[in-house]
């Protein structure tokens, strides 16, 4: 085992590092397209809407994501003639699609969290069902959908690990090459160094997302920023009148 | 169609003659929920300018009538409309029904939408939108369904939070108000669409005690200065006898006696109102 190896091999990680980063931001600006589009449709009382929609969701959460990804990288070019030009857009489009199916339970879920008594005050209101949704329901499920969704987000990148299967240099697939040259008496330190680095991505995207939760729970005028000595955000100040 | 105020075929029970015509008309009105008959052939009429309040033991139908008024509910159809019945009818037109040829058939979405226009309903839990500060919980509808500017919606919002005495509030989230302040929100917000017809939903239930007295008062004030129809759901006796013009107790979905206030709390002559009364006194 060398360090001094590993050390100088640091450079060759910087593009599989930003291909890392590519997968994940893409598929999940997918994932969260999709997200959002299924679990409307899922939470729609129409079911001719619902049942596709169910059908998408239940099909690519209970089918292997890396069958998806061998299908969208090698069986779709030769079933049906379509051909990325770059693997890394099949995987991106495998992984989009797979967690943006079940990320759409999320949404359907806050959806149907907000409460009933907020349907009906929209109603009163003579909101169209469509400003009901943008106006009053997704502006309040929004903040509830955001800690699920950092999870699967950090899910997510590790699962962008899979992309090395289909031929993409991603931090994974250098680890394997770099560690494994010399007869592989290297593989511990760059595996390690490559835990290390998507746990700081992790961690990245978990800081994002938790500022995130702030901004959007103060947008429904909870105060999530935690205050010295108290634990629980503040939301009603009693006694007021 | 004939105007069903005029027409004979259409006279229910509560038979009032009003010169201009009942604002608000239940003629023969069912509501099941499966097995359950909420509302039997009820029928009652209620003027422009009324008053009315709806007492009764829970489960007797109260808040049904407010939310079928509000479309939240809707009618359980009967085969014929124009013989049996089983409409309701607001300003002579019908609310639970269409008229398609001269027939009436059950209301679609695009029917509701229009007639519902006229009403505005106050819920017992505020339902205020927590993503909306005060003044935006007022104009927000304003000008996404009456279609008023910016500036006219937000006037508008800034006299009735004035009326309601929290225009210190207007930056406010719900979540930043006690539930009195919240309910007094919640009739600005009502108030605000210009409704006819105002429906109070016992308003004052989600109240800790010493906050209904300022929702009540606000109501008060709007009773004395304008002249908006109300009808109104409450277990507060000495407010329904206050405001109200009229008393109608239900039970089990029918009217069992109406009249002025002072009759019916001074001087029932039913042995169920008797009870009813005699019950929430006490509490």
């Amino acid at each position: 085992m060398d360090f001094r190896e590993v050390v100088d091999s640091l450079p060759r990680y910087a593009e599989p590092l930003l291909v890392t980063i590519q997968v994940t931001l893409a598929s999940a600006a997918l994932a969260l397209v999709v997200a959002f589009a299924l679990g409307l449709m899922t939470s729609s009382r129409h079911l001719a809407v619902r049942t596709p929609a169910r059908v998408f969701v239940e099909f690519f959460r209970g089918s292997s994501v890396v069958v998806q990804l061998f299908w969208f990288a090698f069986a779709m070019p030769v079933v049906l003639g379509i051909q990325f030009d770059y693997a890394i857009v099949a995987g991106i489009i495998a992984l989009g699609l797979n967690y943006g199916a079940y990320c759409s339970e999320v949404v359907r879920g806050a959806i149907a969290a907000v409460p009933k008594g907020q349907f009906e005050a929209s109603l009163a209101m003579n909101f169209t069902p469509f400003q009901r949704m943008r106006l009053v329901v997704l502006p309040q499920a929004w903040p509830e959908m955001i800690p699920s969704l950092c999870a699967f987000a950090i899910m997510l990148l590790k699962a962008s690990a899979l992309v090395s299967l289909i031929s993409v240099t991603d931090l994974t697939a250098m680890a394997g090459l770099v560690g494994g040259r010399d007869g592989g008496v290297n593989q511990l330190p760059h595996y390690a160094l490559i835990l290390v680095l998507y746990f700081i991505l992790a961690w990245l995207i978990w800081t994002g997302m938790r500022a995130l939760e702030r901004r959007a729970k103060r947008g429904i005028g909870i105060d999530a920023k935690p205050e010295k000595g108290r634990l629980t955000p503040a939301v009603a100040q009693k006694g007021m009148t | 169609m004939q105007n069903p105020i005029t027409d004979a075929e259409h006279r229910p029970a509560a038979e009032r003659g009003p010169a201009t015509g009942p604002l608000v008309r239940f003629d023969r009105v069912n509501k099941s929920f499966g097995d359950l008959t909420v509302l039997d052939r009820l029928s009652f009429d209620v003027d422009p300018g009324e008053r009315v309040t709806l007492i009764g033991p829970s489960g007797s139908g109260k808040t049904t009538i407010l939310r079928l008024l509000m479309t939240l509910e809707h009618v359980t159809p009967t085969k014929d409309p124009a013989a049996e019945g089983g409409v309701i009818w607001v300003e002579g037109k019908p609310l639970s029904h269409m008229e398609k040829g001269n027939r009436l058939v059950v209301a679609n979405e695009r029917h509701l939408r229009q007639a519902r226009k006229k009403i505005g309903m106050v819920f017992q839990s505020f339902n205020l939108f927590p993503n909306m500060r005060v003044l935006r919980n007022v104009t927000e509808a304003q000008v996404h369904t009456l279609g008023r500017s910016k500036d006219e919606a937000e006037a508008k919002a800034r006299e009735l939070l004035d009326l309601v005495g929290l225009s210190a509030k207007v930056d406010n989230y719900p979540s930043q108000l006690s539930g009195g302040q919240q309910q007094r929100v919640a009739i600005a917000r009502a108030l605000a669409m210009d409704p006819d017809i105002l429906l109070l939903d016992e308003v004052t239930s989600a109240l800790d005690p010493e906050l209904v007295a300022d929702v009540l008062g606000v109501l008060r004030d709007v009773a004395d200065t304008t002249s908006i129809t109300m009808l109104i759901v409450t277990h507060e006796m000495g407010f329904a006898r206050d405001v109200s013009n009229r008393v109608m107790m239900f039970d089990r979905g029918v009217i069992v006696e109406e009249g002025a206030p002072d009759e019916i709390f001074s001087d029932p002559r039913e042995a169920r109102t008797q009870d009813f009364l005699r019950a929430v006194l006490a509490e």
